[in-house]
């Protein structure tokens, strides 16, 4: 079974199908059905994969590798790693539940009237189509085994996301995406130059983009600080980390629920993974003499996310800026210079990528119901949507890592081994724990709990306000179970994980 | 006293720039002997063959002389080997996607050219020409003369014969750059602002040779290269004689500081033209300069370097910032011509040993993108009152909710702004990437940094009107919206074949990278 290309097949099943969506008009109308369809086969398909899957070892496994340009040295080369497996398993997992979540993101309201059903149509097999495509963008970004390939969908990855703020977002959703892009496309470029200069240094020859051959290839100090700072500055960027997060509230305030689940969720995951695949490996010197930096930097984040998000009044605001904290506690994880806090860090990862999908799915049906996210337009939800209530607080205690649900067991390995390796480091993370449980509570307080509004009770009792729908519920459904899961039974995802840590540990940061 | 000696010729390895010069000799007799009624169809036919026939003799003789059967011929006096043959083959290539464009009408049968050259702008006599249904087929001709000189250029191994070829090129581009059917005073402008500056360029060009000759007593390009290292004494005259040749040559390509003419010609002169010129003249004036610099100035390099560092850092900065405050598409596409003339640069500064390469497939990358692009703004038109197609609709605000209407059209234009901006699976990014490496490969790692900040801004620019088409609802635009005409059949083969083009080489650039490769030496 394991002869399969299983890789090859997870990238290029959903990008035909995107493919074959778009071009195919009589497809659009029942484009939401094959979406969904077409992501739970790949669901199932990666599922399939992870069966066959090697834990134990920290190496690649399910290897392809084939001459994509030998004239420049570019291998078509994936294979996947622990970490590589949980980071697919959660992006292709999230697909469908994103698919189903914005079901009705693509119709604007303010255009239904002037527009056929053509155009609706289209637009809405636009969305499925793009959602599509970066499925199998995703998969290949954390397939990646060589450098060129990984740069290349980084890069690729910017414009599904960006057709997909910019096409179905709120009403600044045009800035939005520009600043998403134009921030990216900065970080990605400074990337490049590192890129070529890294290849320079290597053994060149076909293979010369292979990981494996540029792993130890640039060996002069100056040289390897320089190319860290140009990839760390790239996944700084995508992570994000203060002070270059600017663009991530606005684009998630404008992007649909489903659209911001997959970019945060996701798409910001790929800047820590670069870090832990390509900073470390790499460049392990540079990554030891900048470490305190970054550690430092990673505790601004944290702080800074933090304290702004109790200021803010955007529900979805409020969700980028708590994962602004969660970022800079994942990267204090990877740097502080622990292998424990590095495997709670990779952990962490795929635990806020499900806590984030399910804020903020959940944020997105709270607005579809009030008509605003602001948050001072509601209170006592409770009473009013007792199940979207519960919900949202499951979601908000994984994100702040309540014992028994799946964020607990990272923040509690990066704190433990950030105590073992940097004691005002770890007091600080701490003082950032307790910051989270504060705006967490404080926001569910507002919106929750006391007398519900006026307006909102006339809305229930009118019928126009009602509680999660059946479609909504089954999409929280595997994201509960999923957070419950990996809170009780974090066992096997750390088994896979923790080799990896122990080879970075020691070839990386000690 | 001298006897003359008359040059063996060797006839096969003309025979490309023969059979482009004489169908357009063949075409200036059409026009004057051939029935009206059937004339433009013999020329547009005569203007698509040739190039083609061209481009299989090309490759008849890329498999006779790659790899071993370089020579030089005509006494010296022009090259054939691997680079210049690469170069024809693009250049061949940009012509039949480009003459395609030019021979399109739109469905209302209009073309683009005026119907009488020699008619005022707005005269009774002009009205009158267009009432009859006349039509100025001497473009086609005109166009293939043009094109011979391209052909030539990268050939030339001889300072004069560069100069002649140079003028073979410019002359006929001047003519075309004034028949634009619409607004032809900025049509006329334009050709009038490119020959006043272009000539004034090839007056230093010459001068440069001239003080060239007096330098190594030769104007051939070895004999340069061989001056360059054994004479004492004379730097100071080789390297301002080195640098005014390449002045006209850079002038050519439009890079900063001889850029002035960019916007204007690429504004005022047809979209058809523009488009064939701003890919096959730059490609041309590119592959001369390839041959100045490996060629003749290897013994130059210190003198030189800094000033083609300086000419490319001016290039990508001015030509990014100033495409970023334009309000019409065209002038968009020509600073963003200059900014690439830049980018292209960054891949011989070095004079590394991938240059030449590099710098062949960045040009291919840039021209088929280029091609497409203008094809794609001679579809998209304002119409009057009554619904009738006026003239293109170039002002950046028309362009919005483009995507919506048209998506096909605009998916195209976005393929070649993405190749434009350098992402990754287009063509664009690999040319980009070939570049980078060429530059930092030999030591020019700061000029690389440059070249991605500057890459980084001119996405700005290129991703605001993906905005426009995509994010924008026409009605926010204060001017009269656009509306794309459906293309002519030749249109569509024009932008189907530079949108693959396009795909292919940033998806699988691999044959063309290998063919490149084999054709990097050149003859000495």
């Amino acid at each position: 079974m394991n002869s399969l290309p299983w890789i090859t097949i997870l990238i290029v099943l959903p990008l035909l199908a995107s493919a074959v969506l778009w071009l195919v008009p009589g497809l659009h109308r029942v484009a939401r059905p094959y979406g969904l369809v077409v992501s739970l086969v790949t669901l199932g398909l990666a599922v399939a994969m992870a069966t066959g899957f090697d834990t134990g070892t920290a190496g690649y496994q399910l290897t392809e590798t084939h001459a994509w340009i030998p004239a420049l040295g570019v291998s078509y080369a994936v294979g996947l790693n622990g970490l590589g497996l949980v980071m697919v398993l959660l992006a292709v997992g999230l697909v469908p539940v994103v698919l189903a979540a914005d079901w009705h993101a693509a119709d604007d309201p303010a255009e239904r009237e002037d527009e056929d059903a053509a155009y609706v149509a289209r637009r809405r097999a636009t969305f499925v189509a793009l959602v599509l495509a970066l499925t199998s963008l995703m998969v290949a970004v954390f397939a990646a085994r060589d450098l060129f390939l990984f740069y290349v969908v980084f890069e690729v990855m910017l414009l599904p996301v960006y057709f997909l703020i910019g096409m179905f977002g709120g009403p600044q959703r045009r800035a939005a995406a520009v600043k998403f892009l134009l921030y990216s496309l900065a970080g990605g470029l400074v990337m490049l130059a590192g890129v070529v200069v890294t290849y320079l240094h290597g053994p060149r020859g076909d293979q010369g983009f292979l990981l494996d051959s540029l792993a130890g290839a640039v060996t002069d100090p100056v040289t390897q600080r320089w190319l860290f700072a140009a990839f760390f500055i790239a996944f700084a960027v995508k992570a994000p980390m203060w002070p270059v997060h600017t663009w991530l509230p606005d684009a998630t305030a404008q992007g649909t629920p489903g659209t911001s689940t997959l970019l945060v969720g996701v798409l910001d995951k790929v800047g820590t993974f670069g870090m832990l695949a390509l900073c470390l490996p790499l460049f392990p010197d540079a990554a030891r003499w900048a470490a305190p930096g970054i550690v430092v930097l990673a505790i601004v984040s944290l702080l800074y996310g933090a304290l702004v998000a109790m200021g803010q009044q955007d529900l979805m605001r409020f969700v980028a800026f708590t994962s602004v904290s969660h970022f800079g506690f994942i990267v204090l994880g990877i740097f502080v210079g622990s292998q424990v806090a590095m495997t709670g860090a990779m952990f962490y990862m795929v635990a806020h990528g499900l806590s984030i999908a399910g804020l903020f799915l959940l944020a997105g049906y709270l607005e579809r119901r009030g008509g605003s996210r602001r948050i001072d337009a509601y209170g006592g939800m409770q009473r009013l949507t007792p199940v979207l209530a519960g919900l949202f607080l499951v979601a908000g205690l994984a994100s702040i890592a309540l014992p028994g649900l799946s964020g607990f067991i990272g923040e509690y390995l990066v704190l433990l081994g950030s105590f073992q390796s940097s004691i005002p480091a770890a007091v600080v993370a701490t003082l950032g724990v307790v910051l989270a449980a504060l705006y967490f509570l404080l926001v569910y307080q507002r919106v929750f709990t006391g007398e519900p509004r006026a307006s909102l009770r006339e809305a229930r009792d009118a019928g126009t306000l009602r509680d999660l729908t059946a479609r909504e519920r089954w999409t929280m459904v595997p994201v509960v179970v999923a957070m419950v899961v990996l809170g009780v039974l974090p066992g096997p995802v750390l088994d896979l994980l923790t080799p990896i840590s122990q080879v970075l540990a020691m070839g990386g940061v000690q | 006293m001298t006897t003359f000696v008359a040059p063996v010729i060797d006839w096969a390895a003309l025979s490309a720039i023969l059979v482009i010069a004489g169908t357009g000799i063949v075409g200036v007799l059409v026009a004057a002997f051939v029935p009206a009624s059937s004339r433009r169809t013999v020329q547009v036919v005569l203007a698509l063959v040739a190039p083609l026939a061209a481009l299989a003799v090309v490759a008849w003789r890329w498999s006779v002389v790659v790899g071993g059967g370089e020579s030089t011929l005509v006494a010296g006096q022009l090259a054939e080997d691997g680079p210049a043959l690469a170069a024809q083959a693009i250049i061949l290539i940009f012509a039949v996607v480009g003459f395609a464009v030019m021979a399109s009408r739109l469905p209302n049968g209009e073309e683009a050219f005026a119907p009488q050259g020699a008619a005022a702008p707005g005269s009774a006599y002009e009205e009158a020409a267009r009432r009859a249904g006349l039509e100025q087929t001497e473009v086609f001709p005109l166009a293939l003369l043009s094109l011979a000189g391209m052909l030539v250029f990268p050939m030339a191994n001889d300072l004069l014969v560069m100069f002649v070829a140079l003028e073979v090129l410019s002359l006929p581009l001047y003519v075309l750059s004034a028949m634009a059917r619409r607004r032809r005073v900025l049509s006329h402008e334009a050709a009038l602002k490119y020959f006043l500056l272009g000539a004034f360029s090839s007056a230093l060009f010459l001068f440069g040779v001239a003080l060239l000759f007096g330098f190594s007593g030769s104007i051939s390009l070895p004999d340069l290269g061989t001056a360059a290292a054994t004479t004492v004494g004379m730097d100071g005259m080789a390297v301002v004689g080195f640098v005014l040749v390449l002045t006209g040559l850079l002038f050519k390509v439009g890079a900063v500081p001889f850029h002035a003419w960019v916007p204007d010609v690429y504004q005022g002169a047809p979209t058809p033209v523009t488009g064939f010129m701003a890919a096959a003249t730059k490609t041309a004036a590119f592959a001369a300069i390839l041959r100045l610099l490996y060629v003749a100035a290897p013994g130059f390099g210190w003198d030189v370097e800094p000033v083609l560092w300086a000419v490319a850092i001016a290039s990508m900065l001015l030509g990014t910032v100033a495409a970023i405050v334009q309000t019409d598409i065209k002038r968009t596409l020509a600073y963003s011509s200059v900014a690439h003339a830049g980018f292209a640069l960054v891949a011989i500064v070095s004079l590394s040993e991938q240059g030449p390469s590099a710098l062949l497939f960045y040009l291919l990358a840039y021209g088929l993108a280029t091609v497409g692009a203008f094809a794609v703004v001679t579809l998209v038109r304002e119409r009057d009152a009554d619904g009738n197609v006026t003239g293109e609709a170039t002002h950046l605000s028309q362009w919005a909710g483009l995507g919506r209407r048209h998506p096909v059209l605009a998916a195209t234009m976005t393929l070649f702004l993405l190749s434009f901006a350098g992402i990754p699976l287009t063509a664009g990014f690999v040319g980009k990437f070939v570049a980078f490496v060429a530059a930092a490969d030999g030591g020019a790692w700061p000029l690389v940094v440059i070249a991605v900040i500057a890459s980084a801004a001119a996405a700005f620019f290129y991703v605001r009107i993906i905005v426009l088409m995509y994010f924008s609802r026409p009605e926010e635009s204060e001017r009269p919206g656009a509306d794309a005409v459906e293309p002519g059949a030749l249109t569509r083969a024009s932008l189907v074949l530079c949108a693959l083009g396009t795909l292919v080489l940033g998806v699988w650039p691999t044959p063309v990278l290998d063919l490149l490769a084999q054709a990097a030496k050149f003859v000495v």
